[in-house]
């Protein structure tokens, strides 16, 4: 019942939350700017047209009317117009997003896959060696700036190596030849599910410079925390009993202390998708990558506020749901983060 | 592990009369036992005089604060020009050491800030609780619910680009993390008993903030801001690498590299410094971090010292 009320608690705070980011982006998007009208209208606007602007946008309205309309679209799905485009956002946003999950997700598994077993090495052998170096590994991996480190990749994978492309999702004469079908928008995916190996295989070429450099603050991170976690575990009155009453000490470290060291892991994990998903947006301008950071970048360099504002509230709202669902899987996986 | 004070290496001349050891001089030698903290902090030193110095320490003063020198257009690293020219002929170490002032200012601002708006606040709902409390951690909860460079990102491109807005927008997405901090501190200082003879004696409550609280929170909130130094350092020269920081003329890392990695793959000097000059001193920043936590924890202070 306590988890039932801790789950429903979480939802509701979520929720709040959800509404307060809105009413802070419409804030960042209206009052801030000190004049929305001309920013529409575009470079040296006329007097006329600045007017015309300001009704056309409802900006003559009292601000609790604006706020109203603007929620209104964002319930119907509508995120407004882009000023550079003319498109509206929500199109261009169903464009750029799958690109972008998709290096988050490539991302992701990098950091997981090397992240997670050598945390939990080091850990275990705390003082060795292979401790030593992969503390400095992880303490690299989150003072190098991505963008550094995506440049450097770039010029010893493409410029000396000439192993691997220097940028975009994928070639031009494989898009040409063997297009991909849109099914999710997921390219990696998307030909796996038509049998399309010519473009999977160039596809995955193009993803695995921006995915690594885009992995290496969350390994850094997922290094530290899964260290430190495995180290407070193992420190456990439970398992210093395990060891006294001579259990074997792989049991120990597998059975016992891997279990508990689960939770806080999976909280790394969303630490580390956090910073994948504002990361990506540096990574995305080193490697032409067609995303939402590519959007945004261009959309800050034009002054285009409606889109700088949706895409800000569309990687919040990803943000918010992904922590949510961790605290639910945290809640049914340890009942004991539902007392606090 | 078992190690005694006496591999602290205090002789017995340096205790004081009274037998009592301060705090401070613990940390001191334990941080001191550390080879990387030391490194780390002559690595910050060498960054923060060269910045401070600038004009002393290269012929190429004017080239560093933004003088364009055409006719030696991408010189690659030589003896006049020890980290080569960039793409408007200008020596690109001056440069580093001008845009020092800048990249490592916006770091020290933005935690100054944020200590200052987050600290007093975090005091105050951990002292009071109640709706304050409650207020208070909700507005942070909010903040927190952004992605962090993201929110940064949108309220810099809102405010214009600029050295002092990019300053605010990091300082207004940063100071939650410090509320947070101190509350949970204060929280458990409350209990303590020597807040409670305070209060018991009648102390007015700002006056016990200011004067039992405050002071006990600031090791860890101390900490805190030398790990987020280096983090600073590097959002701000994120902002700066999409065109929303300081703007050229004035040197600056994040927006060197900006600039440069149009070139990076023929020239990649020029990117390349003011990248290893941002990733040297972050890394300096976070060993640093690392190694006041390390100190100022007692139970870590002795496996410390013991050789790691």
């Amino acid at each position: 019942m306590q988890r039932f009320d801790y789950i429903l608690k979480r939802l509701v705070m979520a929720l709040f939350v959800l509404l307060s980011v809105s009413f802070f982006t419409f804030i960042i998007a209206r009052v801030v700017p000190s004049d929305p009208a001309a920013a529409w209208v575009g470079p040296h606007p006329t007097r006329e047209q600045i007017e015309k602007a300001t009704i056309e946008l409802g900006l003559d309205k009292p601000l609790t009317t604006q706020y109203l309309r603007y929620m209104d679209g964002i319930i119907k799905g509508d995120l407004g117009t882009s000023i550079t485009t003319r498109q509206p956002i929500l199109t261009d946003v169903r464009t750029f997003l799958p690109a972008t999950l998709e290096l988050v997700i490539a991302g992701m598994l990098i950091a997981i896959v090397i992240g997670i077993p050598l945390g939990v090495f080091s850990g275990a052998y705390r003082g060795s060696w292979l401790d030593h170096l992969t503390r400095l590994v992880s303490i690299a991996g989150v003072s190098m700036p991505a963008f550094l480190f995506g440049l450097l990749l770039q010029l010893l994978f493409f410029r000396y190596l000439g192993l691997l492309p220097l940028g975009a999702r994928i070639s031009t004469e494989v898009s040409l030849f063997n297009p991909i079908e849109t099914i999710t928008g997921i390219y990696l995916l998307d030909s796996a599910l038509t049998g399309n190996w010519v473009a999977f295989q160039d596809a995955l070429k193009h993803i695995i410079l921006p995915a690594v450099a885009l992995a290496t603050y969350p390994v850094g991170l997922a290094i530290r925390m899964t260290r430190s976690t495995i180290i407070e575990v193992l420190s456990e009155k439970y398992i210093m009993a395990a060891k006294v009453s001579g259990i074997r000490q792989r049991t120990i470290f597998f059975v016992l202390a891997l279990k508990n060291a689960i939770v806080p892991t999976l909280n790394a994990l969303g630490l580390a998708f956090v910073y994948s998903l504002t990361g990506a947006i540096l990574i995305e301008i080193i490697f032409s990558w067609p995303g939402l950071g590519t959007y945004i970048t261009n959309a800050v360099l034009s002054v285009d506020f409606p889109v700088i504002v949706s895409v800000t509230l569309v990687m919040t709202v990803f943000y918010i749901l992904i922590n949510l669902l961790l605290d639910i899987i945290q809640a049914i996986i340890d009942p004991r983060v539902t007392l606090q | 592990m078992t190690t005694t004070f006496s591999e602290l290496e205090i002789t017995a001349d340096e205790i004081p009369h009274d037998g009592h050891i301060s705090e401070l001089s613990l940390m001191w030698r334990a941080f001191r036992s550390d080879p990387l903290a030391v490194l780390s902090l002559v690595i910050l030193l060498i960054f923060i005089f060269g910045a401070i110095f600038a004009p002393f320490l290269t012929p190429y003063a004017a080239q560093g604060q933004g003088d364009p020198n055409i006719l030696e257009k991408f010189n690659p690293p030589s003896k006049a020009h020890l980290l080569g020219t960039d793409y408007l002929g200008r020596d690109v170490l001056a440069r580093i050491f001008y845009g020092g002032r800048s990249s490592l200012s916006i770091g020290f601002l933005v935690v100054f800030v944020a200590v200052l708006i987050g600290v007093p606040l975090g005091a105050i709902a951990g002292f009071y609780g109640g709706w304050i409390d409650n207020l208070l951690m909700r507005i942070t909860d909010i903040f927190l619910a952004f992605p962090p460079l993201l929110l940064a990102i949108a309220l810099a491109a809102a405010l214009g680009p600029s050295f002092t807005n990019t300053m605010i927008a990091i300082s207004f997405t940063w100071w939650p993390w410090y509320a947070r901090l101190v509350r949970a501190q204060t929280i458990s200082l409350k209990e303590r008993s020597f807040i409670e003879a305070a209060r018991s004696i009648g102390v007015p409550s700002w006056k016990i903030i200011l004067t039992h609280v405050l002071p006990n929170v600031m090791t860890p909130v101390m900490v805190q801001a030398t790990m987020d130094l280096g983090s600073a350092i590097l959002v701000g020269a994120s902002i700066s690498f999409i065109g929303l920081g300081v703007q050229p003329p004035t040197a600056d890392w994040g927006t060197m590299i900006s600039v440069g990695r149009i070139y990076f793959l023929e020239r990649p000097w020029y990117a390349g410094s003011a990248g290893a000059a941002i990733f040297l001193v972050v890394l300096a920043f976070n060993l640093l971090g690392d190694a006041l936590r390390d100190a100022a924890d007692p139970r870590t202070r002795r496996s410390v010292s013991a050789g790691r």
